[in-house]
């Protein structure tokens, strides 16, 4: 644990609507270091909000949401944000995670290290110039990954990582998050995949219609769930989604 | 007809030197006000695109509306500004080149302006997240998205080059189309179409209008290539 | 803005400010028909070789290129409409008018020539004619000298033309070729300076109907702009053009300029009462 840890996270009560509907309703959790957090539910349940007012893209309605150290401004950041299609700019692969750690003050020739070493952990070295925007929807996503991995965040939010790739592109993201999530990172991700939740999380955060309605370790949520929401949810999917 | 058409291919496959001198100025005078245009143009495009502050709706469909700006209109406002008379006129630079890039960089410089917002901001709907995410505040942003919209941008300062090259009213007014100092190409077929005197006039015609596509032609390639590299 | 936007805004404005800025010049408003006459091609390089100073002549219709001088963006103005002209100086904008020289107008009309007019000799017979034919005429309307000069001729003629016109009448606001162009796309009658008529090259149908009246001449002057209104006149080198053209070579190179073999212009400086 490093000094200015910003972990636990804190949520009391947060509450956020738009649009004349409530999307999130009263969510009080608390993001603490260790396990990977899988936050699971249906399309519509709330879940990439939830992303975005953790990892701070948005402001709640009501309540409050908090860091344990408060992020400085100007420093590197400690928590990064993959979404579900990657945002990549026209430019080389190498020069797009540059560009995250120029943002975040890195100079040469670290930056240089940095981002071989970020390229490296996503296996994607080898296309270090290709320009980034032809590369195939896993490999950006992979760059996504070194992007926000380049900086060692103590948190890595994820939202539907794998939602818009293919069996084998899944496979290899997932290897991916695996790798971090053993190097220490902080993972929390969003997915309505029940295999997936299964293979990469150790608790569960079981959202329906903007509300927390179960947490738990992810054999007892699978076995057992406790409410009728989970249950429903974990009967109706299909298994191999 | 083909008579004046005979001599105007004549006159420029001998690259006549008044003909010459006519195309040089004239590219010197709009490629000089592209220039300028963009300098000033990209930072207020990519600023208003990036930028929340009241008002802003209403400033971008005033500059979207100065798309459309008359060029006898500016050339007249110009022209009012430049006059000995008026507030600027000790400058003395009414009926130079130099007034000629000023009407001309005030006439396209809300088109470069107004599509390199529309660009820019088409790009932030895009990249707002990511680039929130990273860490980076609008400023910088603004920057970046300068730089990934660049193939969108040389289409607008194409389109900006096209009008300026393309307009006569601004040029007439505020360089007086004095031979040899400020006459340009579209004033001289003015003045020589005006006069019955076709062959220096289709010369020239020609020539804007092989300009013409040739901006258009470097515009849709640029959006090709860039497509097929960049992605 | 970093360093090198800011060298390559100055850049952008050296490449277009003028290479001639160290050049003397003077700005001289005249008159477009003047301008498409060829006059000034012809005249103006044999003043630059005797003086090294350029003459950029702004060509616009009289009654402009004098409200051109009012507002003090000429040093000289040289044109064709003498009621004009004194106005100007009455009003202090000009120092003092000295004639130049004169060339003539000419009736154009088609060659079908409805209104009967051709071959006559008396200019207000052809107008009284085209009015009551109410056969089609094209006017400058731009307050130009020959725009003028018509007007004067058909309040010679007893013609209130602003009361009495017709649709036949085009009150058109367009310089000497456009008018032309016009008049020849309607088959219509046009008073036209001679000068720009010789070298008109889109007659279609249009000849001389009427020519030689002494009604039709059409005086030249020039005038320095007054430097005590306007300060930043060119005084010396105006004045030194002015000398020049009513000199006996500046006058000699007027009557030289011919268009095929035919004189336009004919030099009368230091006639009094021109």
């Amino acid at each position: 644990m490093r000094n200015g840890a910003i972990l636990p996270l804190h949520l009391d009560d947060v509450s956020f609507a738009a649009g004349g509907r409530t999307i999130l309703s009263r969510i009080s959790l608390e993001i603490e270091a260790g396990p990977s957090t899988i936050i699971l539910g249906a399309n519509g349940a709330g879940k990439s909000v939830l992303m975005r007012l953790m990892h701070g893209l948005l402001a709640p309605s009501s309540g409050r949401i908090g860091w344990t150290a408060p992020e400085q401004p100007g420093a590197p950041r400690k928590q990064a944000m993959v979404f579900q299609r990657p945002v990549l700019l026209r430019r080389s692969a190498q020069a797009n995670v540059a560009y995250a750690l120029k943002v975040a003050g890195v100079g040469e020739p670290q930056r240089g290290t940095l981002v071989r070493e970020a390229l490296e952990s996503v296996g994607l070295a080898h296309l270090a110039h290709r320009p980034a925007r032809v590369l195939s929807g896993g490999e950006q996503q992979r760059l996504a990954l070194a992007r926000a991995w380049a900086l060692h965040p103590e948190v890595l939010f994820l939202d539907e990582p794998t939602a818009s790739l293919d069996p084998s592109a899944t496979r290899e993201i997932e290897s991916v998050i695996r790798a971090f999530d053993a190097a220490g990172t902080k993972i929390v991700m969003a997915t309505h995949n029940l295999g997936q939740a299964r293979r990469l999380g150790d608790e569960i955060l079981f959202l329906d219609q903007g509300r927390l309605v179960e947490r738990a370790p992810v054999g007892q949520f699978f076995s057992k769930p406790q409410s009728a929401q989970a249950t429903a949810f974990i009967k109706g999917e299909l298994p191999w989604t | 007809m083909l008579e004046a058409l005979t001599t105007a291919l004549a006159l420029l496959a001998g690259f006549d030197a008044k003909l010459v001198e006519i195309v040089l100025l004239s590219l010197r005078v709009s490629l000089s006000a592209v220039g300028i245009a963009a300098l000033l143009g990209f930072p207020l495009g990519a600023a208003i695109a990036v930028g929340r502050f009241p008002g802003r709706r209403t400033l971008i469909v005033f500059l979207n509306a100065l798309m459309g700006l008359p060029p006898v209109v500016v050339g007249l406002l110009v022209y009012l500004l430049l006059s000995r008379a008026g507030p600027l006129g000790d400058l003395g630079i009414l009926f130079t080149p130099s007034a000629m890039v000023i009407a001309q960089t005030v006439l396209i410089l809300p088109i470069i302006a107004a599509l390199s917002r529309q660009a820019i901001e088409d790009a932030w709907h895009e990249y707002e997240e990511q680039l929130r995410s990273l860490g980076a505040d609008r400023a910088s942003a603004a920057l970046t998205l300068l730089w990934d919209t660049r193939f969108s941008l040389l289409t607008t300062v194409l389109a900006g080059f096209g009008r300026a090259a393309a307009e006569v009213g601004a040029v007439m007014i505020v360089g007086g189309n004095i031979d040899g100092v400020t006459r340009v190409m579209t004033t001289t077929i003015a003045l020589e179409t005006s006069k019955g005197d076709l062959p220096l006039a289709l010369g020239l015609g020609i020539i804007l209008i092989a300009i013409v596509i040739a901006v258009n032609a470097a515009a849709y390639l640029t959006k090709e290539l860039a497509q097929r590299r960049y992605g | 803005m970093d360093l090198r936007k800011r060298l390559l805004l100055l850049a952008a404005l050296g490449a277009a400010l003028p290479a001639t800025a160290q050049e003397k010049f003077i700005v001289v408003a005249s008159t477009t028909s003047t301008e498409q006459s060829g006059l000034f091609g012809h005249i103006l390089p044999a003043f630059q070789k005797k003086t090294g100073i350029q003459v950029r002549v702004v060509a616009l219709g009289t009654g402009q290129a004098l409200d051109l001088a009012r507002r003090g963006d000429a040093d000289v103005v040289f044109v064709h409409a003498r009621s004009a002209e004194e106005k100007f100086l009455a009003e202090g904008h000009g120092v003092k008018r000295f004639p130049v020289m004169y060339n003539d107008f000419v009736l154009i009309g088609p060659k079908s020539d409805p209104a009967k007019v051709a071959g006559g000799k008396d200019i207000l017979e052809a107008l009284k004619k085209i009015k009551s034919a109410s056969a089609p005429f094209v006017s400058r309307g731009d307050r130009s000298g020959t725009h003028i000069a018509e007007l004067d001729l058909w309040k010679l003629a007893g013609i209130d033309i602003a009361k009495d016109k017709g649709p036949w009448y085009k009150d058109t606001g367009q310089g000497m070729g456009p008018a032309l162009n016009t008049a020849q796309a309607m088959n219509a009658y046009i008073l036209s300076d001679r000068g720009t008529w010789i070298s008109f090259k889109n007659r279609g149908d249009l000849v001389i109907e009427v020519e030689g009246d002494k009604r039709l001449f059409n005086q030249y002057g020039v005038m320095l702009v007054n430097p005590v209104k306007h300060p930043n006149v060119k005084k010396d080198l105006g004045q030194a053009f002015v000398d020049w053209v009513i000199s006996p070579e500046g006058q000699k190179a007027i009557a030289e300029y011919k268009i095929g073999r035919e004189q336009l212009f004919f030099p009368n400086a230091g006639t009094p009462g021109a």
